[in-house]
């Protein structure tokens, strides 16, 4: 048997990006002993990347703003698709936990009376996003990880321990949520420093392990983006939901090669960036879907107007939901009207003065000029979509945060799903972080609380952990190289699962899943276990390569297209399709053959939408959206 | 594209020692170093070490030193070197290496903890808080910070002196007591809490003599000695020597605050 630490927490947080440190934060003041485990440092989740904003109907910039208007824009930007309940309580509670992030110390920038600015983004009727220049994430980061020291210095004058009640456990990785029975035991860990395991034994886990973006080639995601969240609730039985969404954000730079995919802010177009293509035409105009007809301007002139009549004019169609714009820029790219690099250009220099550009995107500046050798306060920026977000992710309760199927397993943050249904718009995952990691935290803090014996962790599953993540220094003959397998599998779901989807081409990517999983078996690495990269990366494909699976088998299963699905063989909108949701479950018992299918898909109806939320939209919309059965009397 | 083979030296070794190795590598177009080392683990040196995440100058994870200069290897164009030259990259200096690239920077957490936190306006409640722009604009630029570590590596009070480490926080840690110094609303003060002397006495602020060393190589541009350690200085002087005029200042500067 494996010598393999222990330790008894109430609450084990695995990840501490937003919504990580959220539920920490929440758990460990509801008298939760909190553990925290991440693969990075603290304070350098991904979530220091988001740029624009937090969306929050405080009506700080335009008083008209209110959650209704709030709920009512991210079901649209989601097409209807989205978890109601959860759409509800986002919107109804962004504003709490923003305010709340200012009591801890966070400094947004102000509106000349003094209250926190809001910016205007892709989808939202008013300007409603909370923001720090260009730089939002990290002030939620830092406020975050700050608050969590503020609470452990409290421990200390109390403990004379800073880490008495809330331990972060820095750069190491959970690879197997543990049981007793049906219900969660705690987690099993390895430290990247020493390659040392432990385990972490809590009748309540929180996954808050964010995406799924290093699955494909062109992403603005970084290198924690494996998917393990999504990956170890599967395997401890956990569905997943709504995989086959998958957003392509429109704008990502696409020159030079190394720095491909990386992210250019929303924010350029919400501050009045246009997007053209090689003619020099605003393109945006003749894409305008039928749904949002009544809602973009028609003309350039309109368009202009809006910046500073939002009242008297429609928006921009640059500022359609994400899923319209990408579509849109792949389209012109297609149809050779690109830029030399395939992209498409976005200005920002006609528009804004050099000073107004620093000031408002002070990091895209420098992030242009350092990496690309362009001026965005003089020429254009060079556009292209890459792989952003994953609306899918574990199917949770909307009120606990509850993985369904798992007592004591909760999600939040980007590795639940629901909340975004097929699209998520800009700055609503911010928000989502927040509430809905101050929820799982609470359900979690309560749910460990509860009186009873608690859970055990058997040494047997602790082998079998120990062994499976050892497995790669054990290849032997034959061994493949994980960053050699980590390449082919981002090549496959770019080209054949990717913005554009068609049925031959997905069932070909699983098809080489299936092989690559085969191979994946036989991953071996050198050296030994102190920070060995190469090893991470090998345990890191497990996830990759179960979650690309059920995006590519959900992608197939659903013949219509929507958000974040596209499909060139059934183009349309299905009505029919909007009350179905398509759950990934782990075959069980897991079969011994490698190429064998992971993944059985699941169709379930989803609930209705309440009516009195259903009334907050006119019936010509919502023809356009429900199924007849749906539609209110 | 363009494409060429370039010459490095990098270093490998754990605690226990090590030394620079050279390996040969093929640079494309638009490339940084963070690519080269990543091209080197996906072919000859798969577990080497080294710290990245977000590859767009966002997190401060990859910090190592370049040709001797502290830096961030995702942000080091390859074109800023000649050709010809032989690029070599080592680990932080300042601290503890744990393997090849990556140091143990535990001592910069410690000092994290060591700095209390905002203390919320009593009576002021969440959705009430009002700042103007030009108030809040010098704490904005110190939050601009990613953590890098960079200039904590450099600074020479710690760089080549393990023994000031205890007593002195370092200019990131040094800044942040600043940030909160500044903060329109933080009322450490009414709560007992003086910062300022705390800079003194606490965080070592009379080591920095402003070389300006950690301005030169912050990725961020914040201007630390400047905007921060000098302004720190000359406020935690005031008090020192007149603590009336400085309670006064306080009490006037709190009032228009107040909801
Ligand atoms: C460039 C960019 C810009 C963005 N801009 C915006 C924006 O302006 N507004 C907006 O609302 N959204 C934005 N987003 C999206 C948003 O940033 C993310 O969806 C969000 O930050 C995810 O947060 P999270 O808390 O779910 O996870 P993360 O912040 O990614 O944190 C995940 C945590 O889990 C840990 N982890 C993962 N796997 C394991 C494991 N196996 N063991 C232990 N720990 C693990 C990681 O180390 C990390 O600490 C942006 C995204 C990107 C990439
Ligand atoms: S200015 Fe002060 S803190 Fe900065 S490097 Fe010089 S001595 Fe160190
Ligand atoms: S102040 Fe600058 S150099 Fe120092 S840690 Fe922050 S970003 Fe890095
Ligand atoms: S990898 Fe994030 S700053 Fe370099």
């Amino acid at each position: 048997m494996a010598q393999v630490d222990r330790q008894q927490w109430d609450v084990v947080v695995v990840g501490a990006g937003g919504a990580g440190l959220r539920a920490a934060i929440e758990a460990r003041e509801r008298g939760a002993r909190t553990a925290v485990v991440c693969k990075s440092l603290f304070g350098k989740a991904h979530t220091v990347m988001a740029e624009g904003g937090i969306a929050a109907s405080m009506g700080n910039v335009n008083g008209h703003d209110n959650w209704q208007v709030h709920f009512r824009d991210t079901m649209r930007g989601g097409k209807f698709l989205g978890q109601w309940r959860m759409a509800e309580l986002h919107a109804r509670e962004a504003p709490d936990r923003v305010w709340e992030l200012e009591t801890w110390g966070a400094l947004f920038d102000r509106t000349p009376d003094g209250r926190i600015s809001q910016r205007n983004f892709g989808g939202h009727e008013y300007p409603r996003l909370a923001h720090v220049g260009d730089r939002t994430g990290l002030e939620l980061i830092r406020t975050l990880q700050q608050k969590a020291t503020a609470l452990q210095q409290e421990d200390f004058a109390a403990y004379g321990d800073h880490e008495a009640r809330l331990k972060v456990f820095q750069e190491c990785t959970v690879t197997r949520v543990l049981k007793d029975g049906g219900r969660v035991a705690g987690a099993f860990c390895y430290e990247r420093e020493s390659g040392r395991f432990f385990v972490l034994e809590a009748p309540a886990v929180v996954l808050a392990t964010g995406g799924i973006g290093k699955s494909f080639k062109t992403t603005s995601n970084s290198w924690e983006y494996t998917g393990d969240g999504h990956a170890l609730a599967l395997l401890a039985g956990a569905p997943l939901l709504n995989m086959e969404f998958v957003q392509f954000h429109p704008t990502g730079m696409v020159w030079p090669p190394s720095v491909k995919g990386i992210l250019v802010t929303e924010s350029v177009r919400g501050d009045g960036g246009v997007l053209r293509n090689s003619d020099g035409r605003r393109f945006m105009f003749d894409y305008v879907p039928d749904v949002f007809k009544d809602k973009y301007a028609q003309t350039e002139d309109e368009a202009d107007r809006w910046y500073e009549d939002p009242d008297g004019n429609r928006r921009p169609p640059e500022l359609l939901p994400r899923d319209e714009v990408a579509r849109a820029i792949n389209a012109e790219v297609k149809a050779g009207r690109g830029s030399p690099h395939g992209g498409v250009y976005l200005d920002v220099s006609t528009r804004m003065s050099p000073e107004r550009v620093k000031r408002r995107l002070p990091s895209m500046y420098h992030q242009f000029k350092e990496l690309a050798d362009v001026d965005i306060t003089a020429e254009p920026m060079e556009v292209g979509p890459t792989c952003h977000y994953v609306m899918g992710g574990v199917a949770v309760d909307s009120e606990t945060a509850a993985a369904e199927g798992v007592p004591g397993l909760f999600a939040a943050g980007e590795v639940a799903g629901g909340m975004h249904g097929s699209n998520r718009l800009g700055g609503n995952s911010l928000s989502d972080l927040l509430v809905f990691g101050r929820r799982a935290g609470l359900h979690a803090a309560a749910l460990a609380a509860a009186p009873g014996p608690r859970p055990r962790v058997s040494p047997e599953q602790v082998d079998a952990a120990a062994a499976e993540a050892l497995a790669p220094f054990h290849a032997g003959e034959g061994a493949e190289n994980p960053y050699t397998l980590h390449q082919e599998l981002q090549n496959a779901m770019n080209d054949l699962v990717g913005i554009i989807r068609r049925e031959d081409e997905m069932a070909e990517a699983l098809r080489r899943l299936a092989s690559l999983r085969e191979r994946a078996a036989r991953a071996g690495v050198e050296g030994h276990r102190q920070f060995n990269p190469g090893w991470h990366l090998a345990l890191d494909l497990r996830n990759m390569l179960l979650v690309s699976e059920c995006v590519a088998r959900a992608a197939l299963e659903r013949t219509e297209s929507r958000g974040g699905h596209t499909r060139e063989d059934c183009p349309a909108m299905e009505r029919a399709w909007r009350p179905v949701n398509l759950l990934c479950r782990p075959v069980e018992p897991p079969p011994a053959d490698p190429a064998a299918d992971r993944i059985r898909l699941e169709r379930v109806r989803t609930e209705p939408i309440r009516p009195d939320l259903l009334a907050l939209f006119e019936k010509e919309e919502l023809v356009k959206y429900l199924a007849e059965e749906e539609l209110p009397a | 594209m363009t494409t060429y083979d370039a010459r490095f030296r990098i270093w490998r070794g754990d605690a226990d020692g090590g030394g620079l190795r050279d390996f040969t590598v093929e640079v494309h177009d638009g490339e940084v170093v963070l690519d080269i080392v990543h091209r080197l683990q996906a072919t000859e040196a798969p577990d080497l070490a080294v710290r990245w995440n977000c590859k767009a100058g966002k997190c401060g994870s990859c910090s190592a030193e370049v040709n001797g200069r502290p830096r961030l290897m995702c942000m080091t164009r390859m074109s800023v070197f000649d050709r010809a030259e032989t690029v070599t990259i080592t680990p932080l200096r300042a601290f503890p290496v744990v393997r090849d690239l990556v140091t143990d920077v535990s001592f910069n957490y410690r000092k994290a903890r060591e700095v209390p936190a905002f203390v919320p306006p009593e009576g002021v409640g969440p959705g009430e808080y009002r700042m103007q722009q030009v108030d809040v604009d010098r704490s904005q630029e110190f939050r601009k910070c990613i953590e890098c570590f960079l200039c904590q590596d450099t600074c020479h009070v710690v760089r080549d002196h393990e023994e000031n480490k205890e007593a002195f926080a370092g200019p990131r840690f040094l800044m942040r007591v600043a940030e909160l110094d500044m903060h329109p609303l933080d009322a450490a003060a009414a709560s007992g809490l003086d910062r300022r002397r705390a800079a003194q006495e606490e965080h070592g602020l009379g080591y920095c003599n402003i070389t300006k060393c950690c301005t030169e190589v912050c990725p961020e541009g914040i201007r630390i000695t400047d905007n921060a350690l000098i302004p720190l200085k000359e406020r935690a002087a005031d008090r020192k020597y007149d603590p009336l005029v400085w309670l006064g200042n306080r009490i006037l500067r709190r009032r228009p605050d107040a909801p």
